[in-house]
């Protein structure tokens, strides 16, 4: 098939090679925390590990705790599903990340930070830690009291929810908490936390650089600043790319497509599948865009094509998922496992069709009463792909 | 003291027996014996006072903290979706054939344990593993016999 490729603006700003960041956190530090907070609101920046919360809010909540002892930690336990990028964003430019930590440290009164680092990601730990060394210093010549230090994580992804991660850290099961109350408040050790994804640590570095207007302009209302992707799937390209928010993903499938695109997984497992026909009615972004359905991603964008059966698609995620449930809450334990079961009875015949309705119910309960995103998120891939793709379930 | 005693016991006296020191105790002892045995989760227990149990529970909520007996080399193959659509069970086919083991097994000289492990986060690279803490990539069952044939010969 041939296609006239469209090509989506590539962004240069996460991966460019900065190294003055020196300079930037000179800068930044000699401002007030007001004024620098009110940049970070202003640019618009939500978090890019996926759940999408402003940025510049989390820190000014933070900062208006009165407690002695607070924390930044950033977020490196990227697990989900068709997500990479905060991998090579710790390879390429680590010292942009401690740069947003390092700034944020100040605004709120951290003397201490952490990088929760997955251990599937253990091979970056000397890289890293050399990286570590060379900041501390320039935060010593700086005079800024502030320490990062590397907590790895032993292989489980809901220790990438933040409430999680706090207990993982703590010595415990990385089991989530209830919330509120939130990390900013409450957080590790249950002292006020900002805990921001990779990517958003680096990005607040472009906004300290540039300005929160040069971030704005771009992406669309609501959606502001490029975000980096991590493509993969059934694409002649795939790999990190970073693009602005907003795009539709039919854009999106005529760039990174194989010319047979059938669906598009946006924002991993935990996300939403977009069948064929939806594709120019479904942009990347955070919810409040006027106009069609926007979709926020952690970044994910996993590209299928018409060989793929979306019966084993969905089969691979419950698989995930029933592992990775903690199997604190039952909705979720049992949710998961009962879906799981669900779907391959149907297959086999040893269910009816109309026992996918009752498993569509089932997802609307995990939903509503799950404690935690993970079980909550499971009804958004499994009821984009059995709705829309009921006779792959069945036959 | 015995190996794991001093083992145990310098890693609580590196990390310090706050219960937030728990993982990092519990995953330098994989480091050196790629599992937890019952005998090194009490040791940890006694050495750092809390109970056993807590021990136990924490380490068997990680997928990576493993209780059961391990090879000297953990190969664990990614088994989510782009890799599954990538060939990972050829790849697995290939190292079942070349180590004569079933995954979740463990060869007879200890050398290599074969599992499955979910997204490692090589989705443009597919399909991917980890032996013990190193990556691989674009493996194709050709490859990966390559890389464990190394393995294999060293020493």
């Amino acid at each position: 098939m041939t296609t006239t490729k469209k090509q989506l603006h590539r962004i240069d700003l996460i991966f460019k090679n900065e190294q003055d960041c020196k300079e930037i956190l000179r800068n930044a530090l000699a401002r007030s925390n007001q004024e620098v907070i009110n940049e970070m609101v202003n640019s618009g920046l939500k978090g890019r590990g996926g759940a999408g919360f402003p940025t510049g809010l989390k820190w000014k909540l933070t900062a208006e705790q009165k407690v002695d002892e607070k924390f930044v930690i950033c977020n490196a336990d990227e697990g989900e599903p068709g997500t990479f990028k905060d991998r090579e964003i710790l390879t390429r430019v680590p010292h942009k990340v401690l740069s947003g930590m390092a700034v944020c440290a100040k605004i709120i009164g951290a003397r201490k930070g952490y990088i929760y680092l997955r251990g599937e990601y253990k091979f970056l730990v000397p890289n890293l830690k050399k990286e570590l060394r060379r900041f501390h210093d320039i935060l010593d010549e700086l005079g800024l009291d502030f320490r990062v230090e590397i907590f790895m994580g032993s292989g489980a992804y809901i220790c990438g929810e933040e409430s999680a991660l706090f207990e993982s850290m703590e010595g415990k099961r990385g089991e989530p908490r209830n919330k509120p109350p939130f990390p900013t408040e409450i957080g590790y050790m249950n002292k006020p936390t900002v805990i921001n994804n990779v990517e958003t640590l680096a990005h607040s570095y472009t906004i300290l650089k540039y300005g929160a207007k040069k971030f704005r302009e771009l992406g669309v209302k609501d959606s502001r600043g490029s975000k980096v992707f991590s493509v993969s799937g059934d694409t002649p390209i795939p790999g990190i790319y970073e693009l602005e928010l907003g795009m539709s993903v039919q854009d999106f499938v005529d760039d990174f497509g194989d010319g047979d695109t059938k669906a598009v997984q946006v924002g991993g497992a935990s996300g939403f599948l977009v069948p064929r026909k939806r594709f120019g009615k479904t942009s990347i972004g955070y919810q409040g865009k006027l106009t069609g359905i926007s979709l926020p991603t952690g970044g994910s964008m996993m590209i299928f094509n018409s060989s793929r059966s979306m019966y084993n698609v969905l089969n691979n995620y419950l698989d995930f998922f029933e592992e990775e449930s903690c199997g604190q809450c039952t909705p979720c334990r049992v949710g998961c496992q009962q879906l799981l079961k669900g779907i391959k009875a149907v297959k086999r015949g040893e269910k009816p069709a109309s026992y996918l309705d009752k498993l569509l119910k089932l997802t609307d309960t995990m939903k509503l009463t799950a404690k935690c995103g993970l079980g909550q998120s499971v009804a958004n891939s499994f009821s984009s792909i059995v709705e829309n793709f009921r006779e792959e379930m069945i036959y | 003291m015995d190996f794991q005693e001093k083992l145990v016991h310098d890693l609580v006296a590196k990390h310090g027996t706050d219960r937030e020191n728990l993982l990092p105790i519990l995953q330098g002892v994989i480091d050196q014996e790629r599992f937890l045995s019952e005998e090194a989760i009490l040791k940890i227990a006694k050495e750092m006072s809390i109970p056993a149990a807590d021990v136990y529970g924490t380490a068997t909520f990680y997928s990576f903290l493993d209780t059961d007996p391990r090879g000297k080399y953990v190969i664990r193959v990614c088994k989510t979706i782009t890799c599954a659509m990538k060939g990972k069970n050829q790849i697995i086919q290939a190292i079942e054939n070349f180590l004569k083991i079933k995954v979740g097994e463990t060869t007879v000289d200890k050398k290599f344990t074969i599992l499955q492990t979910n997204c490692l986060g090589w989705c443009h690279k597919a399909p991917a593993m980890l032996v013990n803490d190193d990556v691989y990539t674009e493996l194709t069952p050709e490859s990966v016999v390559d890389i464990l044939r190394e393995y294999r010969e060293e020493n």
